[in-house]
């Protein structure tokens, strides 16, 4: 965590460490300590304290910081008059989905741009870079339209796991960068496999990828908490109530169903993507600079 | 479905080739192969292209000069734009586009990169402030905005923003219901829930401005303010401006906040967005010829802004 604090930053180091320097410098740690707490775990507090409170308690002022009469059983509403076990289950079947057609048809891809280059390889790429600059929902309507009566084969892809997984693959930032990193790895190492006589696969399989762990452990990541986020493509293509994603369902119940059981839902709905995050945070972070954004 | 071009799939083609003795023949039948197995190792993520972006950018514009009506589809030259165009709520969505992307630059733009330039400057607890901007980002946004909806812009004094004004003694506010302020609403709600990623590229910028430039700087006399105006903004402009154009285009995307704190098109079409008119257009007014022109000239606006704004950083260099 400190490893930076060598290469100085706009105040210097020795400046923080004595008199005046130093009171300022913990003065405003704590302040923003406080501060951040209160900003961005406060509502998650909030939040899950709030579905707890019966109706009457929400809606008393002013409100109280901890409920007078904590009721889990809204918990236990919302868990059952959702179904959100179902619901939780059709939002991760999904992720996983999207995230294995991803890494499958992506990296070999990335690998066919960056090391077998066929010829078109570089139109290829430069037509799946320019579907960076097309805005998604932009293209949400005729999205789908496609989906409904694919072109060629006829058939429907509404409420069939495919309509999420397979437009999930065209991702031209993660081709983007796996390719880059594909392309960092040194040539001689690839020739050497195939002088030893691995084909393409082989090499790809046994050499690139196991070098390539943490740009795969980023585009994973990417990949599941994309389809978990997702609201209006999933709320489109999967409009069965058997098949909805727990965001379209928490917002499809919302409407008749009491304040604190779709708070307590909407908690439930939080609890995968904040567990995956605390687990993966170091590769998040990390992973969120990867994307070339560096100057 | 697609499983089936899954790399491996198409690695044999050329190997049956008799043994050769013409050796420019061999190289080319080589050639021939290498290609071969590049577009087996690509095909399947090309399929997916071609069927759900390449084709629907087509589609899109094609459909924008159609109607179809009880399956029979026909030209009908600009009929969609004309009538997109005169929906009484064009020019309103189009406004309060436009409103929620300034009011979003002035908040979202300036408070990460403020915030990025603080947390640089600490020692300690970097891992658990970082932690913290980011978290709201992670969660599902259906979620963070019923928290908004229900608990924080609660109207009456029961509601958290509401009680903290009164606690402070300062004006309570009707948020959603005020027409006044559903839009600086929605700006919070997003700016906090989507301000984290901004802070931590911004992090990693400064990370990489060397030390000796600010040494450089103290040593003639530049005070802190000096130091960021000149230092720490021309070192991280190229990244500054690339985020600003990147947000411009996302909260020119606005949908998910009108339509769930504000049902949509909130009091008085305070709310209406230009993507949630495509999706009214589309799924409620049956008419997705309509919403499709729409969608292009969304298309054309944004393109074109990006494009001038390219042009614009370019000669200021």
């Amino acid at each position: 965590m400190a490893q930076q604090s060598e290469t100085r930053s706009l105040v210097s180091f020795a400046q923080l460490q004595r008199g005046r320097g130093k009171a300022i410098y913990w003065t405003l740690l704590i302040t923003v300590l406080i501060l951040f707490t209160l900003v961005f775990i406060g509502p998650l507090y909030w939040m899950v304290t709030g579905a707890l409170k019966s109706s009457p308690e929400l809606a008393q002022t002013p409100p109280t910081l901890w409920p007078a009469d904590p009721q889990p059983e809204n918990y236990t509403e919302a868990w059952d008059r959702l179904a959100l076990a179902k619901l939780l289950f059709n939002t991760f079947y999904y992720a996983i989905g999207a995230l294995v057609f991803q890494l499958v048809l992506d990296t070999a891809a990335a690998y066919a741009l960056s090391k077998l280059r066929p010829k078109l390889g570089n139109l290829v790429l430069g037509m799946m870079l320019a579907t960076l600059m097309i805005p998604a929902m932009v293209l949400i309507i005729p999205q789908y339209v496609t989906v409904i009566d694919l072109p060629i084969l006829h058939i429907s892809l509404i409420d069939s796991p495919f309509a999420i997984w397979l437009p999930a693959v065209a991702n031209a930032f993660n081709i983007f960068l796996l390719k880059r990193f594909f392309d960092s790895i040194p040539e001689d190492l690839m020739s050497a496999a195939t002088m030893d006589g691995a084909g393409p696969m082989r090499t790809l399989w046994s050499i690139v990828l196991p070098i390539s762990r943490p740009i795969l452990g980023v585009v994973s990541i990417f990949a599941v908490t994309a389809v978990w986020k997702d609201f209006l493509w999933p709320k489109l293509v999967m409009p069965s109530p058997e098949t909805r994603t727990i965001s379209v369902g928490i917002y499809a119940f919302s409407g008749g169903t009491p304040q604190n059981v779709v708070v307590a839902a909407a908690v439930i709905a939080a609890i995968p993507t904040i567990v995956f995050f605390l687990i993966f945070q170091r590769s998040i972070m990390s992973g969120l600079t990867a994307g070339g954004l560096k100057e | 479905m697609a499983i089936a071009t899954v790399p491996g799939a198409g690695i044999d083609v050329g190997s049956q080739a008799p043994a050769p003795v013409d050796p420019r023949r061999a190289r080319r039948n080589r050639r021939l192969k290498d290609n071969l197995t590049g577009y087996a190792f690509l095909i399947g993520a090309v399929i997916c292209f071609a069927f759900f972006s390449w084709y629907p950018m087509i589609r899109g514009v094609v459909m924008s000069f159609q109607r179809t009506r009880a399956g029979e589809t026909t030209w009908v030259g600009w009929d969609n734009y004309d009538r997109i165009v005169n929906d009484p709520s064009f020019w309103t969505a189009w406004q309060n586009t436009l409103y929620f992307t300034v009011l979003a630059l002035i908040l979202g733009y300036a408070v990460p990169f403020f915030l990025a330039v603080l947390l640089n400057e600490f020692r300690h607890a970097k891992g658990y402030l970082r932690i913290l901007v980011y978290l709201p980002v992670m969660l599902p946004p259906a979620s963070a905005l019923f928290l908004f909806k229900y608990l924080a812009y609660d109207p009456s004094d029961a509601g958290l923003f509401n009680s903290i004004l009164k606690g402070l003694g300062l004006p309570t506010s009707q948020w959603m219901q005020s027409t006044d302020m559903t839009m600086p609403a929605m700006v919070i709600a997003s700016t906090w829930m989507n301000m984290g990623g901004a802070v931590l590229i911004y992090l990693a910028a400064l990370q990489n401005i060397p030390g000796e430039l600010y040494e450089a700087a103290e040593l003639d006399g530049a005070g802190l303010w000096r130091r960021i105006t000149n230092v720490t903004i021309p070192q991280t402009k190229l990244i500054l401006s690339l985020m600003a154009m990147l947000q411009v285009v996302a909260t020119m995307q606005l949908f998910i906040e009108p339509l769930i704190l504000a049902n949509g098109a909130g009091s008085e079409d305070s709310a209406t967005s230009v993507v949630y008119l495509i999706y009214q257009h589309g799924f409620f007014q049956n008419d997705l010829n309509g919403a499709a022109a729409l969608g292009v000239i969304m298309l054309v606006a944004l393109i074109g802004f990006s494009a001038v704004y390219a042009r614009l950083n370019a000669q200021q260099d």
